[in-house]
């Protein structure tokens, strides 16, 4: 197993082994195989990437639910974590 | 989803009708100006289990109310067996020891005023604690039912295995043990923001639904109150090298290991739930306030499920430590009880690695020791709401 995807809403999946740039993974959600997807760069067990392009200012979403919204433009596969993503909540620096 | 058995494990039956999974004899220190000789005393009775406070005196209001609730908690938990309650004065001695004492388990009292200094008051403590030891040593365990377990589910050192697979792997355990009639408590209430519309939509009825979105929104207030971004505080930096991204993500996977019953109420800190099922404890995120909490609540057993790697557990609350990440398993394999690695790897399925889980906390539950206990990374922190005066 290479890659989880929780809800079938998500557009990231989390890598479970170490995965290296231009892997093809093949990202499994509830025991099934959903697709595979090519990673653009080597992403960590427990890190993610992303299922589809997200466009800057949209949702990033991982168990069917909002996890943050894209600081800039995603690719497919690409990278997704604190430089590319910003939280919503506990924001008393936007209050 | 699967019925796992047995439903019973080996307890200490308390006069009180509780049950303890351990029977300890504790020294508490009903102030900090108390803790050298709470830890004198127990240097020399290795056994006894020193309980040691912050604060304890110059507070007042719900700060006061909060910390007594705590010392008090902690002296009524079912896994000690008797207890010594050590202050500076008698005022405060009598105080705690009156109220852990309608437990109906023994306690006594000592202070450094009365005994004149802190070499009497160690000397005569451990003459108190060594005929406490050997009293409770002649108790035996005897078959206890499921119902009489108070569970707490914790995290720390999270990362995304945790709600991959630790994190709901224990929530079906969780599960099991509400059916059982018995109680589960989930605290760490800023890492519920982002998921609380999800706990909110099993709250037991309005009132409920109504405190968990306060308890919850409150976090975000207080960081808008303090004018700064709780990213600085939460996430923590080893969550981030572990993946998560977002507050919001780390809530989402971490509000599963409480599973998928009805929640019955939010507690204040270190509030005990009377009827059984699933409750909400209002706590700071940080393990050693979060288990204190828990503690004297009278949680018997927590399974701590972390991702990185967190060796902490508490003097009262036996922790079972749980990962899915196996470079934790390995790395971190010192303080790991229970590693569920295979469900990663497609070795194992979530509701195996459940029924070895809950397998293990009924072995815990009837003696077998956690790796907290053995390597004594035990720490009591009782969470204060305001400055001492």
């Amino acid at each position: 197993m290479e890659a989880i995807m929780m809800h079938e809403k998500d557009n990231v999946a989390t890598a479970v082994v170490d995965l290296v740039s231009g892997q093809e993974v093949s990202v499994i959600m509830a025991d099934e195989k959903i697709r595979p997807v090519k990673v653009a760069c080597d992403i960590s067990l427990g890190h993610k990437f992303a299922l589809n392009g997200i466009s800057k200012g949209q949702p990033i979403v991982k168990y069917g639910e909002v996890i943050g919204i894209a600081t800039e433009n995603i690719k497919i596969g690409d990278y997704v974590h604190v430089h590319n993503v910003e939280s919503q909540r506990g924001r008393g620096d936007k209050a | 989803m699967s019925n796992f058995s047995p439903k019973t494990f080996m307890g200490y039956r308390r006069s009180d009708g509780s049950i303890g999974i351990r029977n300890e004899v504790a020294v508490i220190a009903a102030m900090d100006n108390i803790n050298p000789v709470v830890r004198s005393i127990c240097k020399l009775v290795p056994r006894a289990l020193p309980i040691t406070m912050i604060a304890g005196r110059g507070q007042f209001g719900q700060d006061n109310e909060q910390t007594q609730r705590t010392i008090i908690g902690l002296g009524k938990n079912p896994n000690l067996a008797a207890v010594l309650v050590v202050s500076l004065e008698p005022t405060s001695a009598g105080r705690i020891a009156g109220a852990i004492a309608a437990s109906g388990k023994p306690v006594r009292t000592i202070t450094v005023q009365e005994c004149g200094g802190s070499l009497n008051t160690a000397c005569a403590g451990t003459r108190i604690v060594a005929q406490m030891l050997i009293d409770a040593s002649q108790q035996v365990r005897e078959e206890c039912d499921l119902s009489s377990l108070m569970l707490a589910v914790e995290c720390g050192g999270t990362d995304t295995t945790s709600g991959l697979a630790a994190n709901p792997i224990l929530g079906m355990v969780a599960d099991q043990v509400v059916d059982a009639g018995g109680k589960v408590i989930i605290s760490e209430v800023s890492e519920l923001l982002g998921a609380e519309h999800i706990l909110a939509a099993r709250a037991l009825n309005l009132e409920v639904e109504k405190k968990i979105f306060d308890v919850i929104n409150n976090v975000e207030a207080e960081a808008k109150r303090r004018g700064v971004d709780i990213r600085g505080a939460n996430p923590v930096p080893d969550n981030i090298r572990g993946g998560i991204t977002t507050l919001e993500e780390k809530s989402l996977g971490g509000m599963v290991k409480a599973g998928t019953k009805t929640i019955m109420d939010v507690l204040d800190y270190a509030a005990a739930p009377s009827a059984p099922g699933l409750y909400i404890m209002d706590t700071p995120a940080p393990a050693c306030e979060s288990l204190t909490g828990l503690a004297a609540a009278g949680c018997q057993v927590c399974v701590f499920t972390t991702g990185v790697g967190n060796s902490i557990g508490h003097p009262v609350l036996p922790c079972l430590k749980i990962t899915a990440n196996p470079k934790t398993v390995t790395h971190f394999a010192d303080n790991i009880d229970l590693s569920l690695e295979g469900v990663l790897r497609g070795e194992e399925s979530m509701a195996e690695g459940a029924a070895r889980l809950y397998d293990d906390v009924l072995k815990v539950a009837s003696g077998k020791m956690v790796r907290a206990e053995v390597l004594d990374q035990l720490e009591n922190a009782n969470a204060k709401l305001q400055p001492t005066v």
